[in-house]
């Protein structure tokens, strides 16, 4: 920037120079309110302050000038154990709350939040160093809409989420990059599902918090609703670890994300984590090149470029590739770097030495990889903590640049020749947070925007976000929705059925008759079960055959060439299984991931599922038999089994075309579509009883939702499931959809969710095994579904239906905006 | 309070800064770089019509109104520097009369307002008394341009005319020509032609080009502003390609509208014009003008382009030969700020002299 601060202040002169001048929003009414609370700030808990003499405390400042702005207090164990206490000693009341009245809370949230408006913006940018632009015109405003639209789920949550119900006192960890927005996207769903609040901020950021619960105490919100308690990581890590929290909420970096998925592995606890990103901004060669230089300064130089989602890789087409550079170049010399509270400034500052010591290494590390770093050639200001804009051309994908999350203002350039190679480039990433994508074309943009993993697509436009549409990560960017109805669901676990499954109905009588119903009008719900009750009851001869895996659709020796003999309840060898083995799963995991089902319309998917139902229906007396021989259970029992497998297979079929997502309402001339896709590969580990309906209540909802599964059956009864492999080939099944690995389950358990082509694990086990499952997925951070308790697979209302086709897809918000 | 300097060292100028300096990209027949900011422009010879960068310009229109909200909450000038840049933007009016009841005498009025736009007390409160502060042009129709030569004789104050069939601009060639060249006769120093609006709507180019290549023909060493008529243009595509179109035409400066438009000059179309206008130096070398008008009637507004114009193209853009406001309303709610700004009351229209 040219002559911004010339010494010459005369109008006269200015006239000449026409510069901008400072223009400084007042820091007065913060600047009293730090002096009213002393500097000092103890927590929140219970509607109370704590003493901030009695407590160890930390320093937070000023990033702009690296001034002391408070002390604020060190969490301890005890205080998180007081702060817990408060939230459950709240929840029930709160629970118990008529919805309306909840939603007068979150109303009333969102309406102090507005007449506070300027003081937290004012605040929140001499805390973190961000623009007061953004604060004033992004950051607040957010914050109030959160609240204003989860004022409306929490008046709705009865007739909208019924059957479900807050998770209970949930811990919910902040990053220190939009201090107040994380609170609200955090606090507000929590609140609005019936959630009791135990917070922690950024101990970098911790004061836009600190007023907040001023401020909400002043809303009238009940003692310990909302509790807060400020420290650093060892703070956050006694909440995760205290035995009476039901749920985490982390935002902030993946390496944390995983330590608390570790942490909180097999305790049961609920968990939503939104983790680092590399987001791709992808341009191709008929987008509008200025408005896309727009968009690049609002990707990675918003907020200094400390977004998770921030478009930090630039993927251009090769034929525009120079002419980006050198609008963006002109561009970069224009943007204003200096006091975040200046109104004319593009950026302030970073927000504490330690990330800008970071940046630094990271750039250096860029120029020795061999990179070409740009920067404009003005100088950022020498007091306070600043980086200048950067730009980073010639960058390979091997780069240190191109795959760190560098989380400042530093843009990282590659070009791409087509399109396929484009998301290749994309999606050459271990994150899935965002992406950008820009195009005039819109079969270009509809076609790329499914093919990015990740959670939010902006068509020609970046960083948009509204409480209506859900924001959160694919692969390792993290799991779980903030903003929209996908949002609330991570704050409500279904109300399990307490109750026994209803016994089904079956006619004695008509058993003798059942063989001769045909497929006339006469099935009645009851002559289904007639139907499928076998018609005598003949023990089967022991089938002295060795079940192979079904992997890739095929039949395929275990790599062990191992197997081991299944004895029904009597010890009488009723056959033997493949023992199935890491190579196997690899091959299985290998075979999934090359399958043609995702790419199946979901009324291919439904013919299929409908299929194999058919023709499991007709060997039913035969699954009837070979599940009462395995578990020793009455052929009734088993015929009860297969029936409910038939029904199961068709719930989904019935599902296969109809679990579509929706078009957000959000604030722009376009609309947001919340995608359903399929998460991918997905690992399942069975439950011991009901050999054959688990394998199919945990098989069918995925693939319903066109991911494929490497399934290991029950442990102990696996027959059932490796009779099943003629069922699938007889069933027009693509290979690969679904492969079956029998062995030990949860060795086999475990290799799955190790491997990092698994997207999501599903496991019905043991607590120990959960746990391992739980631990072992936090290396490419996939979703789990671990249970260890009893399901009652019988009954639908506990054993299929939405909550099973939630889990088994991620919502991707695609946002388009349009206007000729 | 305190804050924080900004940038310890001045940026390096482009060459659209003052004192600027050679573009990094070298084009041939490229005039030289301007010696200083207030350096006249080098005047635009014309060039051939490129159709296939013409047809390939794309603007998203989303993004652009984006753009738009956001530039004037990323910028702002308080203080001195408001005063200092609103006399800038006086400096850049071409204050204008185009009504069916223009007589002499309100011309003259209108005139005499050019020579001396602020009041002498306010003026000397500032500091500004030896500014000879003066509008950019008097726009009048070609019946007035005699009058308004006249009455501005000895300012140096340029009278523009609005022409070639203003504001519809469709009648015949013949008599739009004729019109130019008579208001050039009569002492304007400035045309304002408007372009047949169907060739843009039509993708007529060659037909636009043609048109608005005659009209500079005409207008001899008068400079040329070529209204688009962007109310009627459709889309903010049409309006980037129109533009285009008439600076490889020859045009001086490109205008937005003829104020007689449904909607006139919007901070959207004046994004995507400043972008053609630099999109053009970077492929030419020569500095285009830009005048919205119709529509600015508030120093805030004024100031909302003027920072425009200084993000989009640079401090160039931020002098009257290469930029202009279409405006008459607009001086007088200026005036009021200036006057508040020295007094810290607040102002009244009636206290500034009428236009």
């Amino acid at each position: 920037m040219a002559t911004t601060q010339s010494p010459a202040t005369s109008v006269r002169d200015i006239f000449d120079s026409m510069g901008y001048g400072p223009a400084p929003e007042g820091d007065a009414p913060v600047r009293e309110w730090l002096k009213l609370r002393k500097h000092a700030f103890g927590h929140f808990i219970n509607g109370a302050w704590t003493d901030a003499a009695n407590s160890k405390s930390f320093d937070v400042h000023d990033p702009s000038s690296g001034k002391l702005l408070a002390k604020v207090a060190q969490g301890t164990p005890d205080d998180v154990n007081a702060a817990v206490s408060a939230a459950r000693a709240a929840l029930p009341a709160w629970q118990a709350l008529d919805a309306h009245v909840r939603a007068r809370y979150l109303y009333a949230l969102a309406r102090a939040v507005q007449r506070h408006a300027r003081i937290l913006a004012v605040l929140e940018t001499m805390d973190n160093g961000k623009p007061i632009r953004e604060t004033r015109d992004i950051d607040v405003p957010l914050v109030a809409r959160h609240f204003y639209h989860h004022a409306g789920w929490a008046q709705l949550l009865d007739t909208e989420f019924a059957g479900h119900h807050g998770y209970g006192v949930v811990g919910q960890i902040i990053p220190w990059n939009f201090p107040l927005l994380m609170l609200a996207w955090k606090v507000a769903p929590a609140l609005a599902a019936g959630n009791t609040v135990v917070m922690k901020p950024a101990e970098f950021t911790p004061l836009s918090a600190l007023l907040f619960a001023e401020i909400a105490a002043e809303a009238g919100l009940p003692p310990g609703v909302f509790n807060l308690v400020t420290g650093d990581g060892a703070t956050g890590a006694a909440i995760v670890d205290h035995a009476d929290v039901d749920k985490i909420a982390f935002t902030g970096s993946t390496e944390v994300g995983r330590a608390i998925r570790i942490a909180t592995a097999g305790t049961g606890k609920g968990l939503s984590l939104e983790l680092g990103g590399k987001s791709p901004f992808v341009v191709f060669e008929d987008s509008d090149l200025d408005s896309v230089v727009e968009g690049v300064v609002d990707a990675i130089w918003f907020n200094q470029g400390q977004v998770c989602c921030a478009g930090s890789r630039l993927l251009v087409q090769e034929g525009v590739a120079d002419r980006l550079v050198a609008k963006l170049r002109e561009r970069m010399e224009r943007l204003r770097v200096g006091s975040p509270l200046d109104k004319a400034v593009d950026m302030g500052a970073i927000v504490a030495p330690v990330q800008l010591e970071r940046i630094r290494g990271l750039v250096a590390q860029g120029v020795s990889e061999g990179a070409t770093c740009w920067q404009p050639s003005w100088a950022t200001p020498t007091e306070g903590w600043f980086y200048p804009p950067t730009l980073f051309t010639e960058v390979s994908p091997s780069a240190t640049i191109a795959q760190t999350e560098i989380f400042g203002p530093v843009l990282v350039m590659m070009t791409f020749r087509t399109p396929a190679e484009a998301v290749a480039l994309a999606n050459n990433t271990p994150y899935g947070l965002a992406a950008s994508v820009w195009t005039e074309n819109i079969n270009l943009a509809l076609d790329i925007a499914p093919k990015i993993q990740a959670g939010v697509v902006w068509v020609n436009c970046t960083n948009q976000f509204d409480a209506s549409a859900g924001f959160g990560g694919y692969k390792e960017s993290g799991f779980g929705r903030e903003g929209g109805r996908e949002g609330l669901w991570e704050y409500l676990k279904a109300d399990r059925v307490a109750t026994d499954a209803p016994p089904p109905v079956l006619d004695t009588a008509a058993l003798g008759n059942a063989a001769k119903q045909s497929d006339d009008a006469a099935l009645t719900p009851s002559r289904i079960h007639d139907r499928m009750t076998p018609t005598a009851v003949v023990a089967l001869p022991a089938l002295d055959r060795t079940a192979k895996l079904f992997v890739g659709g095929k039949q395929t020796r275990p790599d062990s060439a191992y197997s081991r003999a299944i004895r029904d309840a009597a010890g009488n060898n009723l056959g033997d299984v493949g023992e199935g083995n890491r190579k196997d799963i690899r091959n299985a995991v290998e075979a999934a991931s090359a399958s043609s089902w995702g790419k199946l319309s979901g009324h291919q998917r439904a013919q299929i599922l409908f299929y194999i139902a058919e023709n499991l229906s007709a060997r039913g007396t035969e699954f009837a038999s070979r599940i009462a021989a395995l578990t020793g259970q009455s052929q009734r029992a088993g015929a009860i089994e297969v029936e409910a497998s038939i029904s199961r297979l068709f719930t989904y079929a019935g599902w296969a075309d109809k679990f579509d997502g929706a078009v957000h309402d959000v604030p722009i001339r376009g609309v947001a579509l919340a995608m359903h896709e399929p998460i991918g590969v997905v690992g399942v580990a069975c439950p011991d009883p009901y050999p054959l309906l688990g394998l199919i209540s945990l098989a069918a909802p995925l693939l319903a939702t066109g991911n494929t599964v490497v399934a290991v059956p029950s442990e102990s009864f696996p027959l059932a499931a490796t009779d099943f492999y003629s069922v699938l080939e007889t069933s027009d099944v693509p290979a690969g959809a679904l492969n079956i690995v029998t062995g030990k389950r949860d060795a086999l358990s475990r290799v799955l969710a190790d491997h990092d082509d698994v997207g999501a694990m599903w496991y019905v086990g043991s607590q120990a095994g959960a746990t391992a499952v739980e631990k072992a997925s936090a290396g490419n951070l996939k979703r789990t579904w671990t249970e260890w308790s009893s399901r009652e697979w019988l009954n639908p209302r506990d054993g299929e239906g939405r909550t099973f086709l939630r889990r088994a897809v991620q919502v991707k918000n695609i946002w388009i905006p349009y206007g000729e | 309070m305190s804050v924080t300097p900004l940038h310890t060292k001045p940026a390096a100028p482009r060459s659209t800064d003052i004192g600027g300096v050679a573009s990094p990209v070298d084009l041939p027949i490229r005039p030289a770089p301007p010696a200083s900011v207030d350096a006249l422009p080098v005047r635009n010879p014309g060039f051939a019509l490129d159709l296939d960068a013409v047809r390939s310009i794309r603007v998203n229109r989303s993004a652009v109104e984006r753009r738009a909200a956001t530039l004037p909450t990323r910028r702002t000038v308080k203080k001195e520097w408001q005063a200092a840049w609103l006399l800038r933007a006086i400096s850049c009016i071409d204050l204008t009369t185009l009504s069916g009841d223009d007589t002499v005498g309100n011309v003259r009025r209108l005139c005499a307002k050019a020579r001396n736009p602020v009041r002498g007390e306010v003026l000397h409160a500032l500091g500004v008394e030896n500014l000879h502060l003066q509008v950019g042009a008097v726009c009048v129709y070609h019946t007035y341009v005699a009058t308004a030569v006249q009455a501005l004789e000895g300012s140096g104050i340029p009278v523009a005319a609005v022409s070639t069939g203003f504001p519809a601009g469709l009648s015949p060639m013949a008599q739009r020509l004729a019109e130019v060249r008579a208001s050039v006769m009569a002492g304007a120093k400035e045309i304002d032609i408007v372009i047949t609006r169907a060739h843009v709507l039509t993708g007529n180019w060659l037909a636009l080009y043609d048109e608005i290549k005659s009209f500079r023909h005409a207008c001899g060493d008068a400079h040329m502003k070529t209204i688009l008529g962007v109310g009627e243009l459709a889309t903010l595509t049409n309006v980037a390609r129109a533009s285009m179109v008439a600076m490889m035409a020859g045009s001086d400066f490109i205008k937005t509208s003829t104020g007689k438009e449904m909607t006139n000059a919007t901070l959207p179309v004046g994004i995507v014009m400043t972008r053609m206008i630099r999109e053009f130096g970077t492929q030419y070398g020569y500095e285009i003008g830009f005048k919205p008008a119709g529509g600015i009637r508030s120093a805030k507004q004024s100031l909302d382009w003027l920072i425009l114009m200084k993000e989009e193209l640079g401090d160039r853009w931020l002098r009257s030969s290469l930029f202009r406001f279409g405006a008459s309303g607009l001086l007088t709610d200026i005036e009021r700020q200036l006057e508040h700004y020295v007094t810290g009351r607040y102002a009244a229209a009636h206290r500034q002299p009428m236009v």
